[in-house]
């Protein structure tokens, strides 16, 4: 298991150029917007200003996505179509731990991005580290984990790595609405605001952005988290192919 | 001793059935092939000796193991090249054996292997820039490097130009000499010819027929041609009279003699003592294609 961890770190490693692109656009992007959007430096009622939290938590959602809908069901199906799954059940190893390895080292990069995320904002903006730790990283192992069963669903269902990438960037568009990279979540219509509530990204956002802010996370939003790691887990679960 | 015993091997997919009833017997320590035209149902015979399907019907042991119910123990005693698997493009040739290594309890010392499937000088090179042969032969290293008695090899020289072809072949011989029993699925008749000690012949998902290829080249009758252009005319009756000839036969200027034993040297003399040349001399022998159509009445390849 360690070696296949060391060996898939690695084979990351010389994929660097969407490793830079996972962590280094939404930073890039938080930066580019939050200097050139003068209402995001405005503090609001509860004293605080959208690049401290809302733009940050956004960005995070944003590389997570990125991670879910783009590169877990590239590689994975590339895995299955090379016949490196197939492969390895030859072994007495079970392909199951490569699988593993790869959600574990997805798991490593968007904690990285977020990290990166959380450093850029205090020293570009001045922003504050989240005020809950407990909560803000409860929220972000929650809300990976449900955001890679999505991935793994996507993997699981697409006949080819083409389908796979043309599907993943099918259901990113309407998780990066819903998850307010487009229109924070305060600004939505209430209609979009209710489905929002109710998407798995929506409250990702949210429960990091509260977090972020030093408060607990809306029950809601922490339940429909959980909701949609157990229903996406399960059907990643029932429906993953090996060949 | 037998390492593989298959009988009555039945295996159904949703839309066909691609094994219909495959029974043989594979003794440790030889190359036994497996061959057929594409679609005969050779990889999904091979992959559930493997293990990797459940068949619908029959039963398979391999080395006494049921490869359903010992799925652990198989993996041990048994290595599988796959056919059109690849790696990740991006891992060294070092890696890859180094990776497989650590999935095996006892596994061989990888770098030996590598030095003797020859990718030694390919040590660093990434998988994605390995030739079709280089490719080949990490994959069949794969196969070993876990010390199996038993390694299967699917259309291991499938897309091969002549010269990785014949250094394959001779890796193949080289795992036998190890003492490694080895299954070889091809639908090369060439490559079946020159390596296996024995040979299952397959069509349409049964076993037409089992023998070494000798043996099998025999059951067609193993009738003998020789084709010739006579320098001068020659009478049908100079050749007939020969006890070897069994036919005789013209096209145009060419002669063709059929027959059985020593026919080319007792056609050449007998021509000789009437002052005839035969020219353009080419003899023909039966070979496991002639052996395929005559038991199946279709062409092999």
């Amino acid at each position: 298991m360690r070696k296949i961890l060391f060996v898939e770190i690695k084979l990351h490693l010389r994929d660097w150029p969407s490793m830079l692109f996972t962590i280094g656009l939404p930073v890039l992007l938080m930066v580019v917007l939050g200097l050139s959007i003068p209402g995001l430096s405005k503090v609001d009622a509860y004293g605080l200003r959208g690049v401290d939290t809302t733009l940050p938590a956004m960005m995070a959602l944003l590389s997570l996505l990125v991670l879910a809908c783009n590169m877990v069901p590239a590689v994975l199906t590339a895995y299955r179509e090379q016949g490196v799954l197939r492969r390895m059940s030859t072994t007495p190893v079970h392909p199951a731990r490569l699988l593993v390895v790869q959600l574990l080292i997805n798991l490593a990069m968007g904690a990285i991005a977020t990290a990166v995320l959380i450093v850029s904002a205090g020293l570009v903006f001045g922003a504050a580290a989240p005020r809950h730790w407990g909560w803000f990283v409860l929220v972000f192992l929650l809300g990976i984990a449900a955001l890679l069963a999505i991935g793994l669903v996507i993997a699981a269902l697409a006949p080819n790595g083409k389908t796979a990438s043309a599907v993943g960037a099918v259901v990113m568009q309407p998780m990066m609405l819903l998850g307010g990279v487009w229109i924070p979540h305060e600004f939505m219509p209430d209609l979009l605001r209710r489905i929002s509530d109710f998407s798995v990204a929506g409250p990702v956002t949210q429960a990091l952005k509260t977090a972020w802010a030093g408060q607990a996370p809306q029950p809601l939003h922490l339940a429909v988290i959980v909701g949609g790691l157990a229903v996406f887990g399960g059907l990643a679960v029932r429906l993953f192919r090996w060949e | 001793m037998k390492i593989i015993e298959v009988r009555n091997l039945r295996k159904r997919y949703p839309n066909h059935l691609a094994v219909d009833d495959v029974s043989f017997e594979v003794a440790e320590g030889e190359i036994f092939g497996i061959l057929g035209p594409n679609g005969a149902g050779k990889t999904t015979t091979v992959e559930c000796v493997a293990g990797l399907r459940a068949p619908d019907g029959g039963t398979v042991r391999v080395a006494g193991l049921d490869p359903q119910r010992d799925r652990d123990k198989l993996r041990r005693v048994l290595g599988m090249q796959l056919q059109s698997a690849t790696l990740p493009e991006k891992i060294k040739v070092w890696e890859a054996l180094d990776l497989y290594a650590s999935f095996y309890p006892d596994p061989a010392d990888w770098r030996e292997l590598m030095e003797r499937v020859g990718l030694g000088g390919k040590r660093d090179t990434t998988f994605k820039k390995l030739s079709g042969g280089q490719r080949q032969r990490l994959s069949v290293a794969l196969a070993l490097v876990g010390r199996p008695r038993l390694a299967v090899l699917d259309e291991l020289t499938t897309g091969l130009d002549p010269q990785a072809r014949r250094d394959t072949w001779e890796l193949v011989e080289q795992i036998r000499d190890s003492g490694v029993t080895v299954v070889l699925v091809t639908h090369f008749m060439e490559e079946a010819e020159r390596l296996c000690d024995r040979l299952a012949l397959i069509d349409v998902g049964k076993v037409v027929a089992t023998d070494t290829p000798a043996g099998l080249v025999a059951r067609v009758g193993g009738d003998r041609k020789v084709r010739f252009r006579p320098s001068a005319p020659v009478d049908d009756a100079v050749l007939l009279a020969l006890p070897e000839v069994h036919e005789v036969s013209r096209n145009g200027g060419e002669i063709t003699v059929s027959g059985s034993g020593d026919l080319a040297p007792a056609v050449t003399l007998a021509l000789a003592q009437h002052q005839v040349v035969p020219r353009n001399l080419r003899t023909e022998q039966a070979t496991l294609d002639d052996a395929f159509l005559a038991l199946t009445g279709r062409k092999l390849s």
